[in-house]
């Protein structure tokens, strides 16, 4: 690796934490943020020469905040600024004791507080994702917009109009009691699931940019669950991001079409992913405190389990979605039960399952891609085909619309021998 | 004589790596390995997955399983073991049958992302 790739792996690493502890001294983003930058550049001309000191983190928050004090001094004094390398050279001397000082103490909290802060309430979830990727991932302004496929100024006015909301809500700086703590788990937690489906949820033409969505989630996923290590629905929310995220090598064919599950080249999915979801489950159940992200993750489990389609345990994935449903009631999630119920009970009775969805589900795409797809199994083809038809048009993604008419296709050369069958009668 | 080597790194800093970056280092290590390999110098190769996938169990009297890596310093590390297990409760079980028999201490469980057996040593 060469040696600003390393710093630069380095940076982003401390980054959280550096950040976040800046953010509690100065109780303002845009001079944490830029008191970091100031850092990392004094970073990239200090590290090659000097080594990388043994606690990075350390020594970009003990920098930047002298920085910004000595600029606090100039403005009041007008006195010059001390030379560049005057101010770094006593560094690491004192680096050891504030790492002593940064003892875990605060970690926990600045991170949690820096995180919270992007997904405030008064946030609209496309400003605190793009947020989060941009204070607590570093992510440049440039690269967010590319992974949402906007204008690098659209981004920026996005982000920008994220501060300045922010400025106006009156942020609380002050360490969360318990309770509090556990509201922001839970919309950190929320937000980072966001951040994760961006990219998860891209087309085939897009998923090798937006890829780095679903990198960036499971870090945060990560470190989110190293300052909540017992957390189960911690444990449930990084597992279940792993478990999709390993089939993402499997997902889109050449031509960037989406490849159903069951069509998958199951060798293609990443195994130590697969593992690490695996093992947080284990991890998760211990603790007998179920919840969304946990049952999700099992049920990805259930699929990451099965060698070949046809060994999946879908009577199990049944049990799974009808906890989901009792805990979380959506039509979206009936919806998916039903194609577990159309493998278990067949698609008669998962038909049945969603007709009284339709009314809620009138303009979801899935709606009428599983409902076309019962029919079709039922031999219902003129009802299949109108439900596909529907489907069609309420794509989302040119990848999508491939998929059904993939189907229509099938419908198509199914039907016909039938069809010339009963002409010629 | 035989030397176990054991890996201290910042796994924040590793996890930040690109995939591409993460494969880059993987082949040099790897032209190492092949290197002693060949020579009958290598054992088993283990690199084990994050420490948010890691539980602890402390051999007291009843056991204490505990969430995530083993992190007191007054201990050292002693000595491991690779177990096959079809699960946690497994591996967990296997942990406190070997505490029984040597109680004290604690064994930090960790599940292995890749594993290289190794061939016969010289």
């Amino acid at each position: 690796m060469t040696d600003t790739a390393w710093i630069g792996a380095a940076l982003s690493s401390a980054r959280p934490q550096a950040v976040g502890a800046l953010l509690r001294y100065f109780r303002n983003l845009d001079t944490a943020e830029e008191a970091f930058q100031n850092a990392c550049l004094r970073a990239l001309k200090s590290w090659p020469q000097n080594g990388p000191p043994r606690d990075p983190a350390a020594w970009l928050i003990m920098v930047a905040r002298n920085a910004a004090i000595d600029e606090v001094r100039r403005n009041k004094k007008r006195q010059p600024l001390p030379e560049d390398d005057h101010a770094i050279s006593d560094l690491e001397d004192t680096e050891h004791e504030l790492a002593e000082r940064l003892d875990g103490s605060h970690y926990r909290d600045d991170i949690l507080r820096l995180l919270f802060i992007c997904c405030h309430p008064e946030l609209p979830p496309t400003q605190q994702i793009a947020l989060a990727l941009r204070v607590v991932s570093g992510l440049t302004v440039k690269q967010i917009a590319r992974a949402f496929l906007v204008t690098d100024a659209a981004m920026e006015q996005r982000i920008t109009r994220a501060k300045a909301r922010l400025a106006d809500a009156n942020v609380p700086f002050e360490t969360p009691g318990a309770v509090e703590r556990n509201e922001r788990l839970a919309s950190v937690a929320a937000m980072i699931y966001l951040i994760f489906n961006e990219g998860y949820s891209a087309s085939g033409d897009t998923a090798e940019t937006r890829k780095p969505l679903c990198e960036e989630a499971i870090r945060l996923a990560r470190l989110l669950l190293r300052l909540f290590q017992s957390e189960p629905e911690v444990m449930g929310l990084t597992a279940l991001l792993l478990l999709q995220h390993a089939r993402a090598d499997a997902r889109f064919d050449a031509e960037g079409h989406l490849i159903l599950l069951e069509d998958q080249d199951r060798s293609r999915w990443t195994k130590p992913l697969i593992n690490e979801g695996l093992a947080l489950i284990d991890k998760a159940m211990r603790h007998r405190q179920s919840g969304p992200y946990q049952i999700q993750a099992a049920i990805a489990a259930l699929h990451s389990r099965a060698e070949r389609p046809e060994s999946t345990d879908w009577r199990q994935i049944d049990l799974l979605y009808s906890a989901l449903e009792a805990m979380q009631p959506s039509p979206v999630v009936t919806l998916n039960r039903a194609v577990a119920v159309s493998k278990v009970r067949g698609p008669k009775a998962a038909l049945e399952m969603i007709e009284p969805l339709a009314p809620r589900l009138l303009n979801y795409f899935h709606y009428f891609g599983v409902r076309g797809a019962f029919l079709m199994q039922l031999g219902r083809n003129e009802e299949a085909r109108i439900a596909f038809d529907r489907a069609i048009a309420l794509a989302n993604t040119s990848a999508e619309a491939a998929h059904i008419r993939a189907h229509l296709d099938r419908l198509m050369r199914d039907s016909q021998p039938r069809d010339s069958q009963l002409s010629k009668k | 004589m035989l030397y176990a080597i054991l890996c201290y790194h910042d796994e924040d800093f590793v996890g930040s790596w690109s995939k591409q970056q993460d494969a880059a280092v993987m082949e040099k290590l790897g032209l190492v390995q092949e290197n002693l390999s060949k020579q009958g110098r290598l054992g088993p190769v283990a690199r084990l997955l994050p420490t948010t996938a890691a539980t602890t169990l402390r051999k007291e009297n009843p056991p204490v399983v505990l969430d995530g890596p083993y992190a007191e310093t007054k201990e050292q590390l002693l000595g491991f073991y690779i177990v096959d297990c079809d699960n946690l409760d497994a591996a967990l079980d296997v942990a406190r049958d070997l505490g029984n028999a040597n109680p004290g201490g604690a064994y930090e469980i960790r599940p292995v992302g890749l594993f290289a057996p190794g061939g016969k040593l010289k």
